[in-house]
């Protein structure tokens, strides 16, 4: 085997009802990565972390989870993983230390009350060990969650995005941590909407209706969507944005501030609309490498 | 201010309407819940109780004997299950709660009325609930004069006249001044620790559902039976305290006697309280959110009050009800508490009563722990 995987699951497929809510989704991730899990709302992030730990039974597909099968080693996977919810789930009406304890008793920890302290200094939280969770503001919650999660010293931590709701500045320090854990050899697999979190992860998967279409990093991902972007600046570009719309090879418009992203796969015909603006006074127009939210767009617009 | 907008209004009240549509089983409750309750006090509740068991001590081979319990058979009220010709047996059966009535027709009875000397005729009744019998009791008297008024032909027609040829004995027994409170605070403490115990741990894991750290609640190691008892554990010391201030106040407000046995009683009430908290629990792993626990409870509640025997005759009450009755947990925990407190009953009378709600106690538990997911299924 050339490299250990912390995640390699085969044909994972659920379904709720009539809707199939991932179809046949392959994940590899291999010990000690940081993967990002990128996708719109709705298209089955959830569901496939709930899967990898153990608290959906997939309908169908096989593989492991840090070496535990998905399908029949439930129990074990949720000793050794780590899942952080969407929404926060700890107690609030316990305090951040009681949490921690609680954690540290549900999962049988020896010198419980070292690891928590260990744990509430980790994370700067010694302060407020007292205060009760419900009381945090959004960037606290996250970060108490985040050391729960972590009490147990999991092999694979599975985020549902982590920072929605949390400021810039808490957003970085949150994903310093996530490096600093995954250079100890944690693996990670976190769902995010936030492209500057894709580009901090090793590689990322895209998946969309269930489907994933799209993984690598995230320069491959760029590359194989074959997308071509043409920059717009100057004065009042806005206004162009519609007639822009309807040219033909023209696929996807958007701003950038007080830019505009025309986004097409024909560099040709891409160019050929773009010729009639290219002499306006005060228009600047210059090719450039799609972003990674240009080819998500791009790639959930094609979606039937 | 702004006033009243009739719009607004309409805009709350339109979202009330859909929000209440979404909750199907709640709208059920709303419906159920009366009918339940014109049911139970429609039909199982009957305030002048008929067809009481009655056991009857006969030591008298005489027509009078006979006589009577010809009437007794033959009468609405009395309904005779037994008949044995030894006095202590029926009052075994009196202290167990099988028989409301003994009847006791001593020897020489009918010589007795031969010869004038107005033997006793006895009556004893269990007083533990003064209610269950006093009509039964007024119709007695009757009973039996009339009974022996057609035997009293020839030479004895004179007796036929005037008072009854015997001396009616009413022995109140458990009980002998028809105190109502001894009834009804032992049944409080059945009562009462029905509707907190369910009422605390129904809310147990709907609530974690409604906070969303159910989610989290799954995905650690946590088993359902770990997570049952952890819930269900702190509860019995609340329901312990409850119990002792029920019964101190039971003892040194409302004077009720305590013949039997404290630790006997103590027993019971762990496996009465423990049993109550597990129905509780499993309302939770049913229930999808707070209110639907809540009705379920109310559902589980009225019964308790009303067919248990607490708050009417549980003999007087039709089969069915009877056998729905004997289902719930508070019936066979009245009959226990009312025969230790009041009849000084021991282990050997009380037995009948505990093994129902041991039983019950582990049904519940095997419901719930069916019930609970280990995923999000």
């Amino acid at each position: 085997m050339a490299e250990a995987l912390a995640i390699d699951v085969r044909g994972l497929t659920k379904r709720f009802g009539q809707k199939l809510a991932v179809d046949h989704v392959d994940i590899a991730v291999p010990e000690g990565e940081v993967w990002g899990f990128l996708g719109p709302n709705g298209s089955g992030k959830t569901t496939t972390i709930r899967m990898l730990c153990g608290l959906l039974r997939p309908d169908d597909g096989q593989g492991t989870c840090i070496g535990y099968d998905v399908l029949t080693e439930a129990e074990e996977i949720k000793r050794n993983v780590g899942y952080m919810t969407q929404r926060f789930s700890f107690w609030e009406d316990l305090s951040i230390r009681e949490n921690l304890e609680f954690v540290a008793r549900v999962y049988e920890l020896s010198d419980r009350r070292t690891r928590v302290n260990d744990m509430l200094e980790r994370l700067g939280l010694q302060h407020r060990q007292n205060q009760l969770a419900g009381e945090l503001s959004g960037g606290w919650k996250q970060r108490m969650a985040l050391g729960a999660c972590i009490l147990h010293d999991p092999k694979l931590l599975l985020l549902d995005e982590p920072t929605a709701g949390v400021d810039p500045q808490a957003r970085r320090d949150f994903w310093e941590q996530i490096h600093g854990l995954s250079e100890q050899g944690l693996t990670v697999l976190v769902s995010t909407h936030y492209m500057d979190e894709a580009e901090r992860c090793d590689r990322i998967v895209y998946i969309l209706n269930g489907k994933l279409i799209a993984r690598g990093t995230v320069h491959d991902v760029i590359g194989q969507s074959g997308l071509v972007t043409f920059l717009i600046q100057g004065e009042g570009v806005r206004r162009l944005a519609d007639s822009l719309r309807h040219k033909p090879g023209v696929e996807y418009v958007a701003f950038f501030g007080a830019m505009l992203h025309v986004s097409g796969h024909d560099r040709d015909a891409l160019a050929r609309a773009l010729a009639a603006y290219s002499g306006e006074a005060g228009i600047l127009i210059a090719e450039a490498p799609p972003s990674l939210e240009d080819v998500f767009i791009q790639l959930q617009e094609q979606a039937p | 201010m702004r006033g009243f907008s009739p719009q607004r209004f309409v805009a709350v009240l339109m979202k009330e309407l859909l929000q209440m549509r979404r909750d199907r089983l709640t709208a059920a409750m709303i419906v159920g819940v009366p009918v339940l309750q014109l049911c139970l006090f429609g039909f199982a509740i009957n305030l002048n109780p008929k067809d009481l068991p009655t056991a009857v001590s006969i030591d008298d081979p005489g027509m009078f004997g006979r006589s009577i319990v010809a009437a007794l058979t033959n009468s609405s009220y009395f309904r005779i299950v037994r008949q044995t010709n030894s006095p202590q047996t029926a009052r075994r059966l009196l202290d167990e709660g099988r028989v409301t009535f003994v009847v006791e027709i001593p020897v020489n009875f009918s010589r007795d009325i031969v010869r004038g000397s107005q033997p006793d005729l006895v009556i004893e009744t269990d007083a533990t609930d003064p209610a269950a019998g006093s009509y039964a009791l007024a119709a007695f008297n009757t009973l039996a004069t009339t009974a022996l008024r057609d035997d009293l032909v020839g030479p004895l027609k004179a007796r036929a006249q005037g008072p009854p040829p015997f001396q009616l004995v009413t022995h109140l027994l458990y009980n002998p001044e028809s105190n109502t409170q001894y009834n009804i605070v032992p049944g409080l403490l059945a009562v009462i620790l029905t509707m907190t115990m369910v009422l605390i741990t129904c809310l147990a894991l709907t609530r974690e559902r409604e906070r969303g750290t159910y989610e989290n609640l799954l995905a650690m190691p946590a088993t359902p039976l770990e997570i049952m008892l952890g819930k269900i554990a702190p509860n019995i010391l609340i329901g312990s305290i409850q119990s002792a201030i029920i019964l101190l106040m039971a003892k040194f407000v409302f004077g009720v006697p305590m013949l039997g046995s404290f630790w006997l009683l103590a027993l019971g009430l762990a496996i009465y309280i423990t049993a109550n908290l597990a129905v509780g629990y499993t309302f939770s792993t049913v229930a999808q959110n707070q209110l639907q626990a809540m009705q379920m409870m109310v559902f589980f509640l009225l019964p308790s009050i009303l067919l248990s025997g607490f708050a009417f005759p549980f003999k007087g009450m039709p089969g069915w009800a009877q056998d729905i009755g004997e289902v719930l947990p508070a019936t066979h925990f009245l009959r226990i508490v009312r025969g230790i407190l009041l009849k000084g009953n021991g282990w050997v009378e009380i037995w009948p009563q505990v093994w129902p709600l041991i039983l019950f106690l582990f049904a519940a538990s095997a419901v719930a722990l069916l019930r609970f997911r280990r995923t999000l299924d």
